[in-house]
């Protein structure tokens, strides 16, 4: 039996955003096209927008959907760094998505941006004062502040409302990055704007859509560049043909969610910590990373660093027992890298090699946990006899 | 499994053989960027997808373990360090010795598993004792045993080599593509991995200072410059720059390359000729010989592709310099001499096309004299 643990990676689809999906793509129309086909084509897509609107708390015109989430970051900090010259900085926490690393990085290589990196606390939230203190040193080069709502490994929920006001004050557009909260914990696009948020990316399949599909929640009254030229869909933002049957599916996915959000977040708090408390006293040096604090963390998360273990030797253990967990993100051709969050948090490179990230979603039971933990104490076991990746070989008799 | 077309069908046939086998990708750089090669070399982002449909066709799980660290410390920069000292390593012999059958073993063995199997063209023969013995691949063309000849007794226990009785690598090629893997036609990787354009002098360029020196020739008289000895190996006729050319018209050839004091020797191409070959770092591929201390017959093969050379070795006492205790060293005598032996490379010893041991050749011996220094003695 297999037993997935790894709801941050990607959620199973919603069986009913699967028939809506199906059923969806069996009609035909462009929406942009005049005839009655395509203005049937273009009310479900604005139902669709609609009903995602509404997940997110924004007007339906603010959201403009996408291919992913990734290209939603990408829209939201390229978009407005563009539209923003000839102003340079970005300031962004530390431990980011690679969304955003590598697409910040990317503007720091290619479009003379200068990234300015804001320190993280031992729990993987932002320093407001260090934050502060950049902003104030120059206010009027500032292009944007972008940050995560949640660490999509560690959990850890961010001021966002505190930062957005920080940057407000001056004037600067943020995006949010909220693809790992969505779905876990309430937005609200409308109060997030008001405190000063431009911009905030979503992803479907988190929350039990299709994967393929994300939006960038962009406020009326925010500028960005597009990166897509082409027909001009979407308020000219995001050229393309829109993808009307995975709109479809991403607003039953996210009406779902919806409704189900505040009993879900209680039940999933739940198991989280039984979660928690399995893998303690299983482990006992087990060391849960993020903010002990329930209502600091996402309810679905339980982050762990197994000292003097490989979290990837622990990762293929488990899998072998049939329990599906992740290191972190799920990365490029598997390759395994140390934790660039725990890193961000102040960690060694070799606590950051030996996390666990185990998440839990829609579909997650007791009995998901119980399997975990009843796999957890041989594996960890013969994960620690297996050393670190970067020591010596020794004996192999 | 590289991402080649060896380890995947290796894979297919290790589990038709009945074992339980998982697929394993080596990362070994924490950038996969840095030793892209594109369709030549391994370790790519590529390459490891083209492993993981390998391994989804064939129906066995996948990983991708993380080496990088000991892969950079162990064969990247013993490379650079071996380069530096004036010797000619072979960085795929290291990564067998110190990552394949070592690192990766030793973690496969403390997750749980019995062996390493790989696609490397060799065999593991086992004896009426139950010793184990590597011997050459059925196809001699494509045989590998060389590459593998750094493997001890207690690492070829634990390895399994399923192409060694395959007699080409064209039916290799056309079981693979039976099996539907991607990989059939894939080129082989060949050159050195963590050089992607295959330039070793200018990838060793930008990690050793450049320093010039002189070009001399056997009786040390001065024909020119060079920008840095590390670009040069021994054999090497390309790449000297020496203005005038040589008495008797003949082209001149890398002879020695001395790292203590940044100098290139140069000589005609029969000086290049070896009488003599020896090393203190030798180990057996399997039970030892029983007295390794009196001479026998074998072959020795310096190269991946040599031929092997009828030869005499033995195990020598080689007394201590300055109150040094005495040493022994593996010393092998070609029947006739051997042609661009350079300090750092393994000379295999066979055995008919058993594998008996290496060593990484420290010392060598010219068959031709020069008139002032009758024997030139790389040290």
């Amino acid at each position: 039996m297999s037993v997935y643990l790894d709801h941050a990676a990607t959620a199973p689809m919603l069986p009913a955003a699967i028939q809506a999906y199906a059923e969806a793509m069996t009609v035909v129309g462009n929406p942009a096209s005049i005839h009655s086909a395509g203005q049937n084509a273009k009310r479900m897509l604005e139902e669709a927008r609609e009903r995602v609107a509404a997940s997110v708390g924004s007007d339906p015109i603010e959201v403009v959907f996408t291919g992913s989430g990734t290209e939603s970051v990408n829209l939201g900090i390229k978009g407005l760094y563009w539209a923003r010259a000839p102003r340079t900085r970005i300031l962004v926490p530390g431990g980011e998505h690679h969304a955003t690393v590598d697409t910040v990085e990317w503007l720091a290589q290619q479009e003379n941006a200068v990234v300015q990196w804001i320190p993280l606390d031992d729990l993987g939230r932002i320093d407001l004062t260090a934050l502060a203190d950049a902003i104030a040193s120059n206010p009027a080069d500032v292009a944007l502040v972008t940050l995560l709502a949640a660490n999509n490994e560690v959990g850890t929920l961010q001021p966002v409302r505190e930062v957005a006001a920080l940057a407000a004050a001056h004037g600067i557009p943020v995006h949010v990055d909220a693809i790992s909260a969505y779905g876990h914990v309430p937005i609200d696009f409308d109060a997030l704007h008001r405190s000063g948020v431009s911009a905030l990316s979503v992803s479907a399949h988190k929350i039990g859509g299709p994967v393929g599909i994300g939006a960038l929640v962009l406020s009326r009254t925010a500028t960005v560049v597009p990166l897509i030229h082409g027909g001009g869909q979407q308020r000219q933002v995001r050229s393309g043909t829109q993808d009307v049957a995975a709109a479809v599916s991403f607003a039953v996915a996210a009406t779902a969610m919806t409704g189900e959000l505040t009993a879900e977040n209680a039940r999933l708090r739940v198991l989280r910590d039984a979660v928690i408390d399995g893998v303690r006293a299983a482990v006992p040096s087990a060391v849960l990373n993020g903010d002990p604090d329930p209502a600091g963390r996402l309810p679905g998360n339980a982050h762990f660093t197994f000292p003097g273990c490989e979290g990837d030797s622990l990762l293929f253990l488990l899998d072998v027992a049939g329990v599906s967990v992740s290191t972190g993100s799920a990365c490029q051709a598997g390759i395994p890298e140390p934790s660039h969050v725990l890193q961000a948090m102040g960690r060694s490179e070799a606590e950051a090699r030996s996390a666990l990230r185990i998440t839990l979603g829609r579909t997650s039971t007791q009995a998901d946990v119980d399997a975990l933990i009843s796999a957890l104490p041989a594996a960890w076991e013969q994960a620690i006899g297996a050393g670190m990746a970067d020591s010596a070989p020794r004996a192999y008799t | 499994m590289s991402g080649g077309v060896d380890s995947a069908v290796a894979a297919a046939r290790a589990v038709e053989a009945g074992h339980e086998v998982v697929g394993v990708h080596l990362a070994l750089s924490r950038m996969p960027g840095t030793l892209r090669t594109g369709s030549r070399g391994c370790c790519t982002v590529e390459d490891s997808m083209d492993a993981q449909r390998a391994a989804n066709i064939i129906g066995i799980p996948y990983y991708v373990w993380d080496f990088s660290e000991r892969f950079k410390l162990d064969v990247v920069d013993d490379f650079i360090a071996e380069y530096s000292a004036g010797r000619t390593p072979n960085p795929c012999m290291r990564c067998n010795e110190k990552i394949k059958f070592a690192a990766l073993l030793e973690k496969a063995i403390a997750l749980g598993f019995d062996a390493v199997c790989t696609g490397h063209y060799a065999t593991i023969l086992t004896d009426e004792q139950g010793n184990r013995e590597l011997h050459r691949a059925s196809a001699w063309a494509k045989d590998q045993s060389y590459v593998l000849g750094v493997l001890t007794k207690e690492q070829l226990a634990h390895s399994m080599f399923p192409l060694g009785a395959t007699p080409s690598k064209a039916e290799v090629r056309a079981e693979a593509a039976e099996r539907g893997f991607s990989v059939a036609n894939k080129p082989d990787s060949y050159d050195i991995c963590f050089i992607p354009d295959g330039d070793t002098r200018g990838w060793l360029g930008e990690r050793v200072a450049p320093a010039t020196g002189d070009i001399l020739d056997r009786e040390g008289n001065k024909l020119g410059e060079h920008e840095g000895a590390v670009a040069f190996t021994v054999g090497q006729r390309k790449g000297l720059s020496i203005g005038t050319p040589a008495s008797d018209g003949k082209p001149r050839f890398v002879l020695e390359v001395r790292p203590v004091s940044n100098t290139v020797v140069v000589g005609p191409k029969e000086a290049l000729a070896i009488k003599e070959i020896a090393g203190v770092k030798y180990t057996w591929a399997g039970n030892a010989p029983e007295h390794p201390e009196i001479a026998f017959d074998c072959d020795v093969q310096i190269r991946a592709h040599a031929d092997p050379v009828p030869a005499v070795a033995q195990v020598v006492t080689v007394p201590g310099e300055n109150g040094a205790a005495d040493g022994v060293e593996l010393r092998i005598i070609p029947n006739e001499p051997l042609n661009g032996v350079a300090p750092g490379q393994t000379a295999v010893v066979y055995v008919g096309t058993r594998v008996l041991g290496q060593c990484t050749i420290d010392r060598t011996v010219s068959a031709v004299p020069v008139s002032i220094d009758p024997t030139t003695v790389n040290a």
